[in-house]
């Protein structure tokens, strides 16, 4: 009698869960998403714009892809008139409002591409966001010296 | 009278061309050494600063596990490059490594390509390497590895532009625009115009 009455209860309660606290994820629209491809086997950067279609902050964690052995969340500054990369724990995306990955700026580093990726292809990246819930996207190949998405 | 003291004037200013021009990025004649170095190109051949006399050229520092701001720079060079037309052909972007510990030629050859044809890679060993850097008060700093054993290298994000007779001319920094360096370019490449 006791799981007769739980499995409804267990149903109804996770579905007043997801009703009242929508994850960071389902609030996130994903654009222009492209990675610049470099030669060989090289760290690849890329980039995408971030909008935050929520009334609650979110906040992107980091990502990963079957497609790259390895994906880092990275900033690049250029204070100094010295170009430095730092590892980046989590970039805010406020409530409506937009954050973004762009050359120079934010970007996630994939690295140790599982096998070549040419230019063109769509490549699957997870997103990670704060509240642990994940994104997947399709970012598209863009040759090496592409200017922008 | 006047007329003539005018023309006279700027015929006394013509001798002195250059302090007429009005450049876009910073001017540095005078204040930096012309280009000389030995390094290896991306065909794995000796080269020296001399080898390109009779190009305009912008050198750059970086390296080619760099996924962002490395490419970014050779991708706005490479636009440059296209919005100056066949005046492009008269220029070389060397692109000197400042990780020679990863970067060999074949490496550079592949990663210089990808960007621009009239790019060139260079590298060499860790000394002649500093020595180019020293040479232009530019820096670059190996970070500590990370736990999967690469590592990134901080450095100077200016390019130098140096004319066809191998004198530094100008620098460009992350502020200068597109538009700034392709103006410049037009009057370093013009006939007669770096003399």
């Amino acid at each position: 009698m006791s799981r007769r009455i739980a499995l409804p209860l267990l149903v109804a309660g996770l579905l007043m869960a997801t009703g009242a606290h929508a994850t960071e994820a389902e609030h996130i629209r994903i654009t222009g998403a492209w990675i610049r491809v470099l030669p060989g086997d090289l760290p690849a950067g890329a980039y995408v714009t971030l909008e935050n279609t929520g009334d609650q902050a979110a906040s992107l964690r980091g990502a990963h892809s079957a497609s790259y052995g390895e994906a880092m969340l990275h900033q690049s500054s250029g204070a100094g008139g010295v170009n430095r990369m730092a590892m980046v724990d989590e970039l805010a995306i406020p409530a409506h409002s937009k954050a973004e990955l762009s050359p120079g700026g934010y970007h996630l580093m994939l690295m140790k591409a599982a096998a070549p990726v040419k230019v063109g292809d769509n490549v699957k990246v997870t997103l990670s966001f704060g509240d642990g819930s994940t994104l997947d996207a399709d970012f598209i190949a863009r040759p090496a010296n592409a200017t922008g998405g | 009278m006047l007329l003539m003291l005018a023309f006279g004037t700027c015929l006394l200013a013509g001798c002195h061309r250059d302090d007429n021009i009005e450049w876009r990025l910073t001017n540095v004649t005078g204040h930096m050494p012309d280009l000389a170095f030995q390094l290896v190109d991306d065909h794995g051949k000796k080269v020296a600063g001399q080898d390109y006399r009779g190009k305009v050229v912008l050198l750059y520092f970086g390296y080619t596990h760099c996924p962002d701001v490395c490419p970014l720079t050779l991708a706005q060079l490479h636009v440059v490059m296209q919005r100056l037309g066949p005046l492009a052909d008269g220029a070389r972007i060397l692109f000197v490594s400042v990780d020679p510990a990863r970067d060999t030629p074949e490496i550079m050859h592949a990663y210089v390509n990808a960007f621009d044809p009239r790019a060139v890679g260079l590298t060499g060993t860790p000394r002649e390497i500093e020595a180019l850097s020293k040479r232009y008060r530019s820096a670059f700093t190996r970070e500590p590895d990370r736990s999967d054993g690469q590592y990134e290298v901080t450095h100077s994000s200016a390019i130098y532009l140096f004319d066809s007779q191998g004198k530094a001319r100008l620098l460009s920094t992350p502020n200068n625009t597109q538009d700034e360096m392709v103006h410049d370019l037009h009057l370093l490449l013009s006939p007669g115009s770096s003399s």
